[in-house]
């Protein structure tokens, strides 16, 4: 029979990165929701963690949100999907929120349930095969199609899963879906399509609840919220007892960021939200209708992000006090910048400046030219293809600073402040080397589904 | 002509990361009254945004009126994606502040 509504709740719009408050969650899981749903990724993060193939966020807090989940959803025998594992959604994440997983059903002595896992990381051969087919890999966001060369620049990719392989495991019966990298909206359109809802409102439903309370008011981080689809609307409740979800905060969430707050791209389609109408239903919770849903026409396309290494990296930290040098600070830098090029002529190394009391947050945005701050202080980044070779272009880089050569200066004992008296050790220097689609003939084909039972 | 700063009008003003490639600005306001005036006032436009900010025109790649939640919103491509070296700002969340003190007219 067809359910007439289903309940979803998100306790976290970014699963690990900072943990999940409890009491929202438990007052949330105490009303029974029919699924626990929650993205622990991010592009936010820059391209390091995905190039590195590292997580940012801490084991602990990763294990403490999946355990929350996990209890809550075992309990009431619901199922409980996670995308974008680990933050980047690679292989190694799935497999290590898949070992969380195992380790956590032992601790909670829970009953054997069934796991599914999915993979997202694509090959790079697999790829340059597809491109010496001829397949166009289509920039997103003004970029180019992708080169060869480009793709020999990238170190690793993920493919963004639609609702796709989340389908593929709730028909094999999955009690837990653990995902690599995911549209964070699909994971919960998945649960409703499959639940037999309108795409309409399933999409929205997702594009509302996957950033958790953020789509409350007053602003909470990490705190639950439920959305309900029917066959007629969408509507979303804050748990938190002090938060509530207003035509304003969830209307405002829509634009959230993206650069467009009418229309939201998936593997398979695009939510159009033009018509959307926003209507508080009771004091926590906003009612939204008038959501379409528009199929891709042709083959559907998945995006892809690849990260690629630029080289190893280190950073220097220096304060400055005279106002003399502060004044002059552009030249303290380009004599600095002279000593590192003098050692290092024609060799290959990039080196950065940014000047704290100047300009440090907005660099060339910044529209406030004048340096008010009596202190500045100066963070130096240099990048180069060895580990040696970095230290030392931030090594000279920063104590050159140290060592400027202004006409006037009084200070002749030394014009920075050092914390300590070396550099930093930092983790690689990496670029997002795509932001693309593929068109596919099959939306599965980039993702592989396997099956395990937990005991 | 009074002006008010856009900071005593909007109830959020806020810049952050649109994929990887752009940085998008959202300025909020709670009272219809105060959107329609900011809207009505042309103060911000893609030219005076570019202005602002040094950047060229070119470089906006939205400026969007969205009536639901009484707010404006645009969109700057940045000069490289976040996180390459020499970031300054890896979720794009500290770009805002010169918004704030744009003066709006509220009177004729």
């Amino acid at each position: 029979m067809k359910k007439k509504q289903l309940r979803i709740i998100c306790p976290n719009g970014h699963l690990g990165f900072a943990p999940t408050k409890e009491e929202s969650f438990w007052i949330g899981a105490e009303t029974k929701p029919d699924y626990y749903c929650c993205d622990s990724g991010s592009d936010d993060i820059g391209p390091g963690p995905l190039g590195n193939d590292t997580s940012v966020s801490p084991y602990e807090w990763q294990k403490h949100d999946l355990e929350l989940m996990l209890v809550a959803s075992r309990k009431q025998g619901v199922p409980m999907m996670i995308g974008s594992s680990g933050d980047t959604g690679t292989n190694s994440r799935v497999d290590m929120y898949v070992e969380m997983i195992r380790d956590l059903a032992n601790k909670h002595h829970l009953p054997p349930f069934k796991l599914i896992y999915f993979y997202s990381e694509l090959d790079k051969a697999h790829l340059r095969r597809k491109m010496e087919q001829g397949i166009t890999i289509e920039g997103l966001d003004d970029r180019k199609n992708l080169t060869l060369e480009e793709l020999e620049q990238t170190d690793r990719i993920v493919a963004m899963a639609g609702v796709h392989p989340f389908i593929k495991a709730l028909e094999m019966g999955a009690d837990v879906i653990i995902g690599g990298r995911s549209s964070d909206a699909a994971i919960f359109a998945a649960a409703a399509i499959y639940e037999g809802f309108p795409e309409s409102h399933s999409y929205y439903l997702g594009k509302v609840l996957e950033c958790a309370s953020f789509c409350a008011e007053p602003y909470m981080a990490k705190e639950s919220v439920i959305g309900t689809i029917t066959h007629e609307d969408v509507k979303v409740t804050a748990m938190h007892p002090n938060q509530h979800c207003t035509v304003a905060s969830v209307a405002g969430h829509a634009m959230y960021e993206r650069s467009n707050p009418f229309y939201e791209y998936f593997a398979g389609g695009t939510l159009d939200m033009t018509n959307c109408k926003y209507e508080q239903y009771d004091e926590k919770t906003a009612r939204i209708t008038g959501q379409v849903f528009i199929p891709t026409q042709g083959k559907i396309k998945v995006k892809l992000e690849g990260s690629g290494k630029i080289g190893e990296r280190y950073l220097g930290i220096v304060g400055i006090r005279d106002p003399y040098s502060i004044r002059n600070i552009d030249k303290v830098i380009e004599w600095a910048r002279s000593q590192v090029e003098e050692r290092f002529s024609g060799k290959e190394y990039q080196l950065f400046y940014n000047i704290y009391g100047k300009n440090g947050v907005m660099g060339d945005l910044e529209p406030v030219k004048e340096i008010k701050s009596h202190e500045l202080c100066v963070i130096v980044e240099g990048v180069a293809p060895t580990k040696g070779m970095a230290e030392e272009v931030t090594l000279i880089g920063s104590r050159q600073i140290f060592y400027a050569r202004l006409p006037e200066v009084k200070g002749t004992a030394g014009t920075a402040a050092f914390v300590i008296d070396g550099v930093l050790s930092a983790p690689p220097a990496y670029q997002w080397t795509m932001n693309h689609v593929i068109p596919v003939d099959d939306p599965m084909e980039l993702f592989k589904v396997y099956e395990t039972t937990v005991k | 002509m009074k002006t008010k700063k856009l900071v005593e009008l909007a109830k959020t003003i806020r810049s952050k990361n649109a994929g990887t490639d752009k940085i998008t600005f959202d300025i909020i306001f709670r009272e219809k009254e105060n959107y329609d005036l900011m809207k009505k006032s042309k103060v911000l436009t893609k030219q005076t945004i570019a202005k602002l900010f040094n950047i060229p025109e070119e470089r906006i790649s939205d400026f969007v009126e969205f009536d639901p939640a009484f707010a404006i919103k645009f969109t700057i491509y940045r000069k490289q994606p976040s996180g390459s070296p020499g970031e300054t700002d890896v979720f794009g969340c500290q770009q805002y502040p010169p918004l704030l003190d744009i003066e709006i007219p509220v009177e004729q």
